[in-house]
């Protein structure tokens, strides 16, 4: 039992310092290449990334990937490819903005209100590609890549003057919501840290003790692992698919808040887009676990900040997009080995365990 | 004797193997004591091998042209060291001696090319091709795939006795044909000693006869057959010689006519003879489950839509054991998914203790007390990659003592994980591993705790000892005689004839999903129920020369 324990232990830490190590020399080998010091890169990161407005930048940056990442993981837990976070994500802002710019509300109402919203239509959204899952068998994958174009499309046509938006200069947003509705801040030095850190430290406990210690969460995983099981197990499969949809919908709706309610306080053309495939990275990055995608996120951000410098040190600036495809093909890879090499070694173990206690059973009946 | 030996160099081409054959049947083999190198030596062949217990010191000398029989419980090692010999594993300490000479097989490719051929539990054979294409599928080398190929099947087939037909689609032939098509493959690419793992396993009985048949026909023709089974009345009607493996190790090499099924089991297990049998009768009169009139269609994969239930109709009382006999693929599985729930069916009723669930979500059944033991527990019963206790919590998540309102009770699960565990002598280091690194038996009897452990009214039990040992199948028995005691009501489905028919109290059988015929468990044989499930027979099958009442009745 503690051996197994220990090993598990041991092999939990292997993957990511394997991971980290191969990445590591893999973007090595590249920087070499384009004829530059892979070392001084990682001096200027490192110690451009460890400067006080930089770690603000990071974590505020980090909050949106975060809550992406867990709302790619809840589909993933149960095997289902949510791909359209970022076109759920992206409806779910826009509408929540033009809600929140047409309401004047106290803060303690309107924010709230904002957020459902927004998580509503994110799970609609989503729960579309639930709904055709189940009744006419289309794959999730295909159907909420479409639905994030048809997202776009829809938001660009309501995106226009006279409809939805209103002109400014020569962009086009959603009428800005009153300062209400402005999101708290934690004052930091130099910056302050968005207050819907708080908010993602909530969804990142919620969702791992819904997965690991309800009912709901058991059956969900129950699916993810093996869907004839679950069946005769007793699981609808079918009302889970739609259930783990609306929810990873849910958790989609909340990646733009940070956003909308602390940063730009309008849906406009320049809203950021792709966060929602930066979720599947770091969801794989994090292995679908609450702190792993935690750290996923932060590397996420540490690495597009401190990117920037590297361009300034005269470093191709395409060197963070290479090292961030690396990294998770990299952790993808390790873990897979890894995990791999654990079910041998425990299948070994218990292989031999058996045999040795065969044996001595065997050498008593044998004497006998 | 001695020539056979000394012709069976590896180099010799595959026709040369053939006339050597004929050489070799020239002079009946067997009998005379062969003084020469024995066909395959085994010594001291350890292998540690994740899952199973380890082979340990094993040592086997099959003597050219007899049938070998190799017995023990399942995990005990068999499988592994026909690998071994098979060159799909490498042993970790040991020698391999193939006509006296010493080999080491980096791949089954090796093997074959030293004459050693296997014919896998599962076929390994495309149904979308021809019996003939089938065998000359990756032997290309050999005779080309035209006439010449086609030549050489046919001659191997009727040297042999296969009688293979070769241009049969292989999808339309039966499970004993695609075994002859099988052991044909093998010996088409020059195959002298032949391993043949638990080939009676899906066969009825007549096949069985007929598959002896065979093996003797190429006995007679000088190979070497080794057997590896765990129904130890078949090992003693064909084996020559018999070797009985326990916990990785040969415990015992028996000649058949010294012994008895009882001494050899008891090797097997080390221990007493576990025996279906239950005689006393505790059939109440309280109906626990009746099925009334149930239909289902189904689309088959050409999008015809067929009946693969149709009319079934029975009841089980508390305390009665109803076994359904059937060839696999006659509606079995598909029944015990309708009362499961996993399939809605289109007509018909289901009453359980007087609850009519015919539509009941599955959830609802199992917490209204049925308890399944699914055919295809990699599938349907256990969450491989998951911990015991994971799997414990499988199926009875709503069920104390693995939840209490909506949150799980880890601790509660876990500790009554442990209590399984020890109750039913699941052999695990503990309950964190992995229900895949867990050998068949003990993953079944996991299951069957779990099963038990929620005191279900009614069992389905779809091949409960299938894969299992003999040691664990004597349990699983037990456990399910003590709970029929209690009053609990199963419906077993298995396709061990001699399990159906000690352990049921009723006996009904299923034919192209009908259920066509009814047979009193204390009377029947296993070769009457046999011709029954072939659909020979219908109504009630009389145990006499009368049996068969009426033939092909129940054909359409």
């Amino acid at each position: 039992m503690k051996k197994i324990d220990r090993t598990k232990l041991t092999l939990g830490i292997a993957a990511p310092v394997l991971a980290i190590v191969a990445a590591l020399l893999i973007t090595s080998v590249i920087i070499l290449a384009t004829g530059k010091d892979p070392l001084h890169a990682y001096a200027v990161m490192v110690d451009f990334g460890s400067k006080s407005d930089s770690q603000v930048w990071i974590i505020n940056k980090a909050v949106p990937y975060y809550l992406s990442a867990l709302a790619v993981a809840i589909g993933f837990r149960m095997n289902l490819f949510n791909i359209g976070v970022d076109g759920q994500y992206r409806i779910a802002a826009f509408f929540a903005a033009v809600v929140g710019g047409a309401l004047t509300l106290p803060g303690f109402l309107q924010i709230p209100l904002i957020i459902i919203v927004a998580m509503l239509v994110g799970s609609v959204w989503a729960g579309i590609a639930g709904v055709l899952k189940t009744t006419r068998g289309v794959s999730e994958v295909i159907t909420t890549i479409m639905l994030n174009s048809i997202a776009a499309a829809v938001i660009g046509y309501f995106l226009q003057e006279g409809r939805l938006a209103v002109k400014d200069g020569n962009l086009f947003h959603t009428p800005d919501l009153p300062a209400s509705s402005h999101f708290f801040t934690i004052p930091t030095q130099p910056d302050p840290l968005d207050g819907f850190l708080v908010v993602a430290a909530v969804v990142g406990v919620a969702y791992w003790f819904v997965l690991g210690r309800t009912r709901f969460g058991f059956d969900l995983r129950t699916v993810g692992r093996s869907e004839s099981a679950a069946q005769a197990g007793g699981v609808s499969v079918k009302r889970m698919v739609i259930t783990s949809m609306l929810l990873s919908g849910a958790a989609a709706g909340l990646i733009g808040m940070p956003t909308l309610l602390g940063v730009s306080y309008n849906y406009g053309t320049d809203f950021p887009v792709g966060i929602g495939f930066t979720g599947i990275a770091i969801a794989l990055l994090g292995r679908n676990h609450p702190l792993g995608m935690a750290a996923g996120a932060l590397l996420w951000g540490f690495l597009e900040r401190t990117g920037t410098q590297l361009e300034f040190e005269d470093y191709e600036q395409e060197i963070v997009g290479v090292m961030q495809g690396v990294i998770v093909l990299c952790v993808v890879i390790a873990y897979e080995v890894v995990r791999r090499y654990g079910l041998r070694i425990q299948q070994r173990k218990v292989g031999e365990e058996l045999a040795a206690q065969a044996r001595k059973t065997d050498k008593a009946e044998v004497s006998a | 004797m001695s020539e056979g030996g000394a012709l069976h160099r590896p180099a010799l081409a595959p026709s040369l193997r053939g006339e050597c054959a004929i050489t070799a049947s020239s002079s009946p083999p067997a009998e005379r004591a062969p003084a020469a190198a024995p066909a395959v030596e085994l010594r001291g062949i350890t292998k540690r091998f994740p899952g199973v217990v380890a082979n340990h010191d094993i040592g086997i000398t099959v003597r050219r042209g007899t049938v070998h029989a190799l017995v023990g419980e399942n995990g005990a090692g068999k499988s592994t060291l026909m690998k071994i010999l098979y060159g799909m594993q490498k042993p970790d300490e040991g020698t391999i001696a193939i006509d006296g000479e010493q080999v080491s097989f980096a791949s089954p490719a090796d093997a074959i090319a030293r004459g050693i051929g296997m014919v896998h539990q599962h076929f390994m054979l495309a149904d979308n091709l021809t019996v003939l294409e089938n065998i000359v599928l990756g032997a290309e080398k050999l005779h080309g795939i035209g006439a010449a190929a086609r030549k050489a099947v046919l001659e191997v087939s009727d040297r042999y006795g296969l009688n293979v037909r070769p241009d049969v689609l292989v999808e339309d032939l039966g499970v004993a044909d695609r075994q002859r098509v099988e052991i044909l493959k093998v010996l088409y690419r020059g195959a002298r000693t032949l391993i043949l793992d638990e080939p009676t396993a899906v066969l009825v009985p007549q096949e069985v006869d007929a598959l002896f048949d065979n093996l003797r026909e190429l006995k007679a023709e000088g190979l070497t057959v080794l057997f590896i089974s765990h129904k130890l009345g078949e090992v003693l009607s064909v084996a020559d010689d018999i070797t009985v493996i326990r916990r990785g190790t040969t415990v015992a090499s028996v000649v058949p006519g010294e012994t008895t099924p009882k001494q050899l089991a008891e090797l097997m297990v080390g221990s007493e003879l576990p025996s279906p049998e239950t005689r006393e009768s505790t059939v109440t009169d309280t109906p626990m489950l009746t099925v009334d009139g149930l239909h289902l269609s189904a689309t088959d994969p050409d999008g015809v839509a067929r009946a693969v239930l149709d009319g079934i109709g029975f009841t089980i009382h508390k305390g009665e054991v109803l076994g359904i006999a059937g060839v696999e693929g006659n509606g079995q599985a598909e029944l015990v998914e309708a009362i499961m729930g996993m399939r809605d069916p289109d007509g018909g009723t289901i009453t359980l203790d007087g609850a009519d669930i015919s539509h009941a979500p599955t959830r609802k059944r199992r917490e209204d007390g049925i308890g399944y033991v699914p055919e295809d527990r990699h599938r349907h019963g256990l969450l491989l990659e998951a911990p015991l206790w994971e799997n414990r919590i499988l199926g009875h998540v709503t069920e104390k003592p693995n939840s209490r309102g909506r949150l799980l009770d880890l601790k509660a699960a876990r500790a009554d994980t442990e209590r399984i565990v020890t109750e039913y002598d699941v052999r695990t280091p503990g309950i964190e591993v992995t229900a895949a690194s867990l050998s068949g038996g003990n993953q079944q009897k996991l299951i069957v705790g779990r099963e038990m452990s929620h005191h279900p009214k009614l069992l389905i039990a779809a091949h409960p000892t299938r894969g299992v040992d003999v040691g664990a199948q004597a349990q699983i028995w037990d456990q399910i005689r003590e709970a029929r005691r209690e009053g609990l009501a199963v419906l077993l489905i298995s396709a061990d004839l001699d399990e159906l028919i000690g352990l049921s109290d009723t006996l009904r059988v299923m034919f192209r999903g009908r259920l066509v015929a009814d047979a009193d468990p204390a009377t029947i044989t296993p070769e009457e129920l046999g011709s029954a499930m072939t659909g020979a027979a219908s109504g009630h099958l009389e145990h006499a020369e009368d049996g068969a009442e009426t033939g092909g009745g129940a054909a359409e």
